[in-house]
């Protein structure tokens, strides 16, 4: 028996989406009275994991990009290999397109947006959000095997120093008729799925001539850009950006909201963010009902402001 | 070229949400039902290779006899001809097994399902399926081209974009992009006249095997009244996210 945990890696570097991943994997094991593993691919500092309780490094024997057909099998031998009962992973594009495969693999019920530890575990049951976080579900998971896909930022990262062990694993390598020709990745960004902080604008910014203050604010605040609907429907911003219940969800630990009203389908897709910040003209803009903390004024005049003053407190606090 | 859209009947995106029972099970009560937005833009896809390619366009949900006006707004749209697998869809897996067995039987190239329905979130479907079917899989699809029988895809990922190609059959798990919100075809008054001529069959489930049960929802505990700071008071801000809530 054991715990198995998917580490991803970023160009070598394991992510930080991975080392929650991990410290979850860590608590999960103690309850469960078990021993943690994590099967790692390609990275240059799999030392670290020893800092978040992983007690067996599985290193693959394998250097191509990721293939989903082709990790997803290998995943599936390490848990077999360490006889894993929950395999957990993050809510990371990469770790969403794999998770369903697997578990048709290890014939393993899967829950995703998992968003804390079991609350029971007989039967084995998990709490996950639904319908785009407006409730909540505790689901039992009725398998043998059962996969585990852990909310971004819902656990946090928590330190627990081992000394791993490290096995070199040579799964044996599937065909598959899929080919990557090419990937297009911006490397100087923070992508929304990875961000702490997360600068969001609707259409109170007038064009899209106006972003540059948007990015000069997320730039202080190492944070993602992001946009609503209207906002990458109207070509302003790319599709990538667009943020809420039919976008991408955010789980960050802070969101500013800038000129964006705080509809229904916006919301749905933020509010798992832990802080939420509004800076609106209009006091009336629903979204002063959901967030944290709310300035009523003009983006144009407060973000540059806010910006100048960040820079400030960065540099106090560096 | 046969294509097959699987289409997840799902509460409007402005629905309030409830439950009954003790908090067991969803409240339908004055909830509108819609085509989850992931499979409006798979359809209108489909519709494009329809046109464009002469595929036949099927579609098939997993539910009761009250999804199948949402499956007659996909025939108004422009299927050819419907499914629905008469059971209800409580586990993603069971659901996956049901399309499974409609997609074997139909022998489609190309299988079109969407991210994720926005009920449950459970972007778990089209993977199970592709995995169940041993076809190819490409998730959060924003793109899809066909010639000459090979798939060209565009995957969205963390931060950026990557391009596939595969071999058919293949199962995409589609989002906005795959098609432009403009674009987008709703049903007109000739479509819903069609729509009425064109099969709809309902299938017997297969089996009943399940991976998980949904036992008990709940909400969010009400939000905490937020702290208003003034705009000539950005200082305060500051603190407050360093000092209060210490998120910078
Ligand atoms: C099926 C469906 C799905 C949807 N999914 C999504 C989704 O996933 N994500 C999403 O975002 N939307 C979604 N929407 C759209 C949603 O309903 C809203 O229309 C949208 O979120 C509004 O965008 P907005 O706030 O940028 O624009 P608006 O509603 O136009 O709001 C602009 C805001 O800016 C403020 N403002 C104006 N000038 C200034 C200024 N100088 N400084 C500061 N503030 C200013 C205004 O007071 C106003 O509150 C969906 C809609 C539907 C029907
Ligand atoms: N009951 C269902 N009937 C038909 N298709 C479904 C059903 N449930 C899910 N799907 C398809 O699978 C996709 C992802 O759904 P899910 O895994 O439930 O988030 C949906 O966008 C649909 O295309």
């Amino acid at each position: 028996m054991s715990v198995l945990v998917y580490i991803e890696s970023d160009n070598g570097t394991i992510k930080k989406a991975a080392l929650e991943v991990a410290s979850y994997g860590r608590a999960l094991a103690n309850t469960l009275n078990t021993s943690l593993s994590a099967v790692v691919f390609s990275s240059e500092n799999s030392e670290l994991l020893g800092n978040y309780g992983v007690d067996k490094v599985l290193t693959v024997d394998f250097s191509e990009k990721f293939n989903a057909k082709v990790y997803a099998d290998i995943i599936t031998q390490a848990a077999q290999k360490e006889q894993a009962s929950v395999v957990v992973l993050s809510s990371s594009a990469d770790s969403r397109y794999l998770a369903p495969m697997l578990s048709v693999g290890l014939d393993a019920g899967y829950v995703p947006n998992v968003i804390e530890l079991p609350t029971q575990t007989q039967p084995f049951t998990v709490k996950r959000s639904v319908f785009s976080n407006k409730a909540f579900c505790k689901t039992e998971i009725t398998t043998e095997v059962k996969i585990i896909g852990l909310s971004n930022n819902a656990f946090g990262l928590v330190e627990h120093a081992v000394s791993p062990q490290t096995e070199s694993f040579s799964p044996k390598i599937i065909a598959s008729e899929i080919t990557v020709e090419n990937i297009d990745k911006a490397t100087n960004k923070v992508s929304i799925a990875d961000a702490e902080t997360v600068v969001s604008a609707g259409r109170g910014l007038k064009g899209p001539e106006n972003w540059g203050m948007i990015e000069d604010l997320a730039k202080v605040l190492c944070a993602a850009t992001a946009c609503s609907k209207p906002v990458s429907d109207l070509g302003w911003r790319p599709h990538s950006e667009h943020v809420g219940q039919t976008g991408k969800p955010v789980a960050s630990n802070l969101y500013i909201a800038i000129g964006i009203s705080g509809a229904i389908q916006h919301l749905a897709g933020i509010n798992s963010s832990k802080v939420k910040v509004v800076i609106n003209t209009d006091p009336e803009a629903p979204f002063f009902k959901a967030a944290d903390y709310g300035i009523i004024g003009d983006a144009f005049e407060v973000v540059p402001k806010l910006t100048e003053k960040l820079k400030e407190f960065k540099a106090q606090n560096a | 070229m046969k294509i097959l859209v699987c289409i997840s009947h799902v509460p409007d995106t402005t629905s309030k949400i409830n439950f009954t029972n003790d908090n067991t099970t969803f409240d339908n009560n004055g909830v509108q039902f819609v085509i989850n937005p992931n499979d409006e833009f798979g359809l209108t896809r489909a519709m494009w290779f329809k046109e464009k390619q002469n595929a036949t366009v099927d579609v098939v949900n997993v539910g009761g006899p009250e999804t199948e006006s949402t499956l007659r707004k996909a025939l108004a749209i422009g299927a050819d001809a419907a499914f629905r697998v008469n059971t209800a869809p409580t586990d993603g897996f069971a659901v996956a097994k049901e399309l499974t067995k409609v997609a074997q039987d139909g022998g489609y190239d190309l299988i079109i399902a969407g991210r994720e329905s926005i009920d449950y979130n459970g972007g778990m479907v089209p993977g199970m399926m592709a995995a169940a079917l041993g076809a190819s899989f490409v998730n959060n699809c924003i793109a899809i081209e066909i010639e000459g029988g090979k798939a060209t895809a565009v995957r969205e990922i963390d931060g950026g974009k990557e391009t596939l190609t595969s071999t058919l059959p293949l199962v995409i798990g589609g989002q906005k992009g795959l098609v432009e919100e403009s674009d987008l075809k709703i049903p007109n008054m000739r479509g819903i006249m069609m729509a009425r001529k064109k099969p709809l069959t309902v299938l017997k489930p297969t089996e009943n095997k399940t991976f998980t049960a949904s036992v008990h929802f709940e909400k969010p505990a009400p939000k905490g009244a937020i702290k208003m700071v003034d705009a000539d008071n950005i200082d305060e801000l500051i603190d407050l996210l360093h000092n209060e809530a210490k998120v910078i």
